[in-house]
């Protein structure tokens, strides 16, 4: 098994007329995921690369029987593409799109929050179930099928705990990159929880960076429900304070959001927190007996 | 992005919330000018505040009240142009390059008001405390529990009650009740409508006739949000950033400059960060965090070097690639001809990793230039904090 996507994904993509969302439509239905249509207002009844294409998320849905959507649309109206397919009441929405404002967020996570759709990122590379469905851009290749899920707030770092495990020979149950935003819809704990209950899911890397407390909070969950050996890393160790590395979420304010009060709190958690980001796969390794 | 006081008290200033009379001063003579015209219009006294982006003016000698016109321009010479020194700014200081020359307000009482989002919660909270002037994180730290807060729900905005709430719990009397709820609705209204992620009013004051005030103000506001915001944008201060920031950003280049020997050329935020702390793993100090994308040309890479170069402390660049949608064959060609035309001697240690990878290191042996190519991460962290010491 796996989480959040399978052979049973039925995938729309909105923006799917855009240069990304064309070309990531074609690689998720490479990987043998079924890509069933797009959204883009006003090119509804074309169809684009074979795929019919849709004036609004709830036509699709509705034509297609989708029951994921990944969101290729430009930040500006990035929130607004969650909120309706939201509204079209689909269980998982992706969001690839960096730079959405924080304050759009806010008003998305009010309604997000009771939904019961899930969403993940935005700012992410979106999710991978090695040898059966990818919703996303990471590139598939370096995945292998397997039994360790993994979850990160950054997507490069995701690939390289990936690429260490399948040079390993080690694969891959489900990985899940949740997006490095001060607001993302999946968090650790969300992702630990779907993982921990996985029954093909045999270990974890969670992999974090600095900003906010989510990595602490996920500690505290790891601690008390987390029976799976459970490898840390945490990417920012050398970062200044009051600085935004990059991702909108990744700064250290106030004296809070340091690498190093989270690692403390995931090795009291139980955590095998290693401290070069080129251990993560050896770690594993020796975790699970396979080194 | 940070913008200055008197800036964000123009901004308050336009929602209601109420600022003592103050200018701009970028010049002594527009500073004696600005308190002249302040004192004939019935101002008791004058504050001369350097401008700068760090916090911590006040300590580092850069606010200074003036009974005087005299003593109002012998303070402004003296702060205008001085490195004003604070704990944000680091030991070399930030040049004054511009005061702000405003009236006194006749203090009864300093207290605390912010506005931040709650990122566990994901909602945007109104703090309120007793303790004025000091710094919150201090509070916070000291006594949480003299910090209030009021999480607002973002359909509603900051209701009456929340602002009465937070005006009772402040102490103040029952006259002033009614101003500070308009205060904290108004400072709401500013935060959402310009796409705020911060502000903070320290102090924010009774008077001794019972008149509330906005004495200092800061404001940040989230990069993610300018493009609909060109009145924000437009407020920018380049001078009070990095230059080699300010250069990079003209590309599109994530470069944020630490101190260290070892610059750094990665993909991906995440994997950037994790590039400084392998270094400094290794026994080496990185000298930036620099994220050139997923989808870096080959412009932006030769613009990255030349920004990378610029920095005098760099004795090893370390790029660190793992090619998803970026192709690494493409890159190495970026890197060739980047170092090529720039004719840079200093060591470059890579690490490729990714889709076309072998032909991307080919691409590097053959090219005659002196890279260096370690096989793993730790092995490329290794080779350039030695070449760096070298
Ligand atoms: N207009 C004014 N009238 C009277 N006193 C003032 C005035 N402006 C500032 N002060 C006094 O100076 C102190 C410091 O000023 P302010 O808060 O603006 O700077 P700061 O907090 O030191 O700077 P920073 O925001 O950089 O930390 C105030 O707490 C107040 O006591
Ligand atoms: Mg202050």
């Amino acid at each position: 098994m796996s989480v959040l996507v399978d052979k049973n994904t039925r995938l729309i993509v909105q923006g799917i007329t855009g240069k990304e969302g064309t070309f990531h439509a074609k690689g998720a239905a490479e990987y043998g995921t079924q890509v069933v249509g797009g959204v883009t207002p006003g090119k509804g009844g074309t169809t684009h690369e074979g795929w019919p294409v849709f004036n609004t998320v709830a036509e699709a849905v509705e034509k297609t029987g989708a029951n994921a959507t990944v969101i290729f649309v430009p930040p500006p109206f990035a929130a607004d593409a969650i909120l309706e397919a939201e509204d079209a009441g689909l269980p998982l929405i992706v969001c690839i799109t960096e730079g959405i404002p924080t304050l759009d967020m806010v008003r998305v996570w009010s309604k997000i929050k009771t939904s019961s759709s899930r969403l993940i990122g935005p700012n992410c590379p979106g999710v991978i179930s090695p040898g059966k469905a990818k919703i996303g851009i990471m590139p598939a290749r370096i995945h292998k099928e397997g039994t360790v899920g993994i979850v990160s707030k950054s997507g490069t770092l995701t690939y390289e705990a990936v690429h260490q495990l399948t040079q390993r020979g080690i694969g891959q149950s489900t990985a899940i990159g949740i997006g490095g935003d001060p607001i993302i819809g999946t968090t650790h704990i969300d992702a630990l929880r779907l993982l921990n209950e996985d029954p093909d899911t045999e270990a974890i890397i969670m992999i974090g960076e600095i900003g906010g407390s989510a990595e602490e909070a996920a500690a505290a969950y790891v601690k008390q429900h987390v029976k799976k050996p459970v490898v840390g890393f945490i990417a920012g160790q050398t970062a200044p304070p009051g600085r935004r590395m990059g991702h909108a979420g990744a700064i250290i304010s106030g004296g809070q959001g340091t690498a190093a009060e989270k690692m403390k709190a995931m090795s009291e958690a139980g955590i095998h927190v290693v401290v070069s980001p080129a251990d993560i796969g050896a770690k594993l390794a020796e975790v699970i007996g396979k080194a | 992005m940070k913008i200055h006081e008197y800036q964000a008290k123009a901004i308050l200033a336009r929602y209601g919330v109420p600022v003592p009379r103050g200018e701009v001063a970028n010049t002594l003579p527009e500073a004696v000018e600005a308190a002249r015209t302040l004192l004939a219009n019935g101002a008791t006294g004058i504050v001369v505040k350097a401008q700068i982006h760090a916090g911590g003016r006040g300590k580092g000698g850069g606010v200074k009240v003036a009974r005087t016109l005299a003593d109002a321009e012998t303070h402004a010479k003296n702060i205008l142009g001085m490195q004003l020194v604070t704990h944000q700014t680091g030991p070399a200081g930030q040049k004054v390059q511009r005061l702000l020359i405003e009236e006194t307000a006749a203090i009864d009482r300093e207290l605390y008001l912010g506005i931040v989002l709650d990122r566990a919660i994901g909602k945007y909270v109104f703090m309120a405390s007793q303790a004025g002037g000091m710094e919150i994180e201090e509070v916070a730290a000291k006594d949480p529990n003299a910090i209030v807060r009021e999480i607002i729900d973002p359909a509603i905005g900051l209701g009456a009650y929340q602002g009465r709430k937070l005006a009772f719990a402040l102490g103040l009397k029952p006259t002033q009740i009614n101003q500070a709820v308009a205060f904290f609705q108004s400072l709401y209204k500013a935060f959402v409508e310009s796409d705020a992620s911060l502000i903070e009013i320290n102090p924010f004051i009774t008077t001794t006739d019972d008149k509330l005030f906005a004495l200092d103000a800061k404001m940040t506001f989230d990069d993610n949000a300018l493009f609909r915001h060109p009145e924000v944008k437009a407020l920018r201060d380049v001078a009070e950033e990095d230059p080699l920031e300010v250069e990079a950003s003209k590309y599109s280049l994530n470069y944020i400059k630490l101190d260290g020997s070892i610059a750094c050329m990665v993909n991906g935020a995440g994997l950037a960060m994790a590039t400084m702390d392998i270094i400094q793993y290794a026994g080496g100090s990185p000298a930036n965090f620099l994220d050139v994308g997923g989808g870096a040309t080959q412009e932006q890479i030769e613009h990255a070097f030349e920004i990378l170069l610029s920095d005098k402390n760099v004795r090893a660049i370390f790029i660190n690639i793992f090619g998803g949608i970026l192709r690494v064959d493409r890159l190495a060609t970026g890197v060739v001809a980047a170092a090529r035309n720039l004719s840079v001697t200093i060591p470059i240690v890579l690490r490729l990793e990714g889709t076309n990878v072998e032909e991307g290191r080919k691409i590097l042996q053959e090219s005659g230039l002196n890279f260096q190519v370690g096989a793993t991460m730790k092995e490329a962290a290794d080779l350039v904090v030695a070449a760096a010491k070298a």
